[in-house]
């Protein structure tokens, strides 16, 4: 299992190192935002979540999940305190996730022959943000608390399909040199945005429209940077794992 | 790209190399779904701010 091993090895360092650096982002870029959000959705009648209820009259209530889930509002139960305990969550929730992130970067990145330096290593993690940032954002933009929003299982099913579909039409462009399976790879692509991704009832929002715009932006941008940070950080421990000739030697272009 | 690239386990034989890259990626599978797709509640406030942040469905 050395090679097992190896991976997680490398996938633990990157993702420590770009989850910390995401969670700094955040703690600026887009924590300030939920907090301020969460203002709105206090103001508004104080009961959070209330958009769950108003869901199940949906359009889709045939195939969503049971309705007892549903009823029960998802805010009880035990939260982090305000403040120092709520930022070290998320550090957590960042580091953890990041290696997660980082183990699908590398094993897949290793089966296209590896990421032999830090350049690759930004390609790399370009592509990662497109497949889990950029094409599921564009259908499911990301959401402020108290935004109105489809069932969330629906929500999670779609986010799913398109992040693989996108994958795969990634990788087909990618490692197959092949007009047809190109264009099997575009449509692969497009798919999930025709199909369309789940939708509120209504999008009456007690958030302003100029908080979310914000935060889509800044959302994106901090998402950006983790990804290329994850990447090159995997060239650079990989490059120095794997001997110095595979740093030397390489360039992507 | 590179064909003469140095692999991370050289001598693995192709099969096995298979198995233990699909295990780490699903290993990473499980560990994005379980902090930012759980339904559990206290998964979902703990990690609140990360889901809101990464542009996952939430709530």
């Amino acid at each position: 299992m050395t090679l097992f091993r190896n991976v997680v090895f490398i996938a633990a360092i990157a993702g420590l190192v770009a989850g910390v650096v995401l969670a700094c982002m955040q703690a600026f870029a887009t924590v300030p935002l939920i907090l301020k959000a969460e203002v709105y959705e206090q103001a508004g009648g104080g009961h959070t979540h209330d958009h769950i209820a108003a869901n199940t009259t949906d359009a889709n209530a045939m195939s969503r999940a049971e309705p007892g889930e549903a009823a029960v509002p998802e805010d009880e139960g035990w939260a982090p305190a305000d403040g120092f305990e709520r930022f070290t969550f998320n550090v957590v929730a960042n580091v953890v996730t990041g290696i997660g992130f980082a183990l699908i970067l590398v094993a897949a990145s290793e089966f296209a022959g590896g990421i032999g330096n830090w350049r690759q290593g930004v390609f790399w993690g370009f592509a990662g943000f497109a497949v889990f940032t950029l094409a599921p954002n564009l259908g499911l933009p990301p959401e402020l608390p108290a935004m109105p929003a489809a069932d969330l299982s629906q929500r999670q099913i779609w986010w799913t399909a398109t992040v693989v579909v996108t994958a795969a039409g990634l990788g087909l462009l990618a490692f197959r040199k092949s007009l047809p399976l190109a264009v099997i790879a575009v449509a692969l692509i497009v798919a999930p945005h025709i199909v369309g991704a789940p939708q509120p009832d209504s999008f009456e929002s007690p958030i302003p429209e100029r908080l979310h715009h914000q935060f889509v932006v800044a959302v994106t941008l901090t998402n950006l940077a983790f990804w290329l940070v994850l990447g090159a950080v995997v060239g650079l421990v990989r490059g120095r794992l794997s001997g110095t000739a595979t740093g030397l030697r390489d360039s992507l272009a | 790209m590179n064909t003469a690239s140095v692999s991370l386990g050289a001598s693995v034989s192709s099969q096995s190399r298979f198995v233990q890259l699909a295990l780490a990626a699903f290993l990473g599978v499980f560990v994005m779904g379980f902090v930012g797709f759980s339904h559990i509640d206290a998964v979902h406030n703990a990690a609140h701010d990360y889901r809101h942040s990464m542009g996952f469905p939430c709530h």
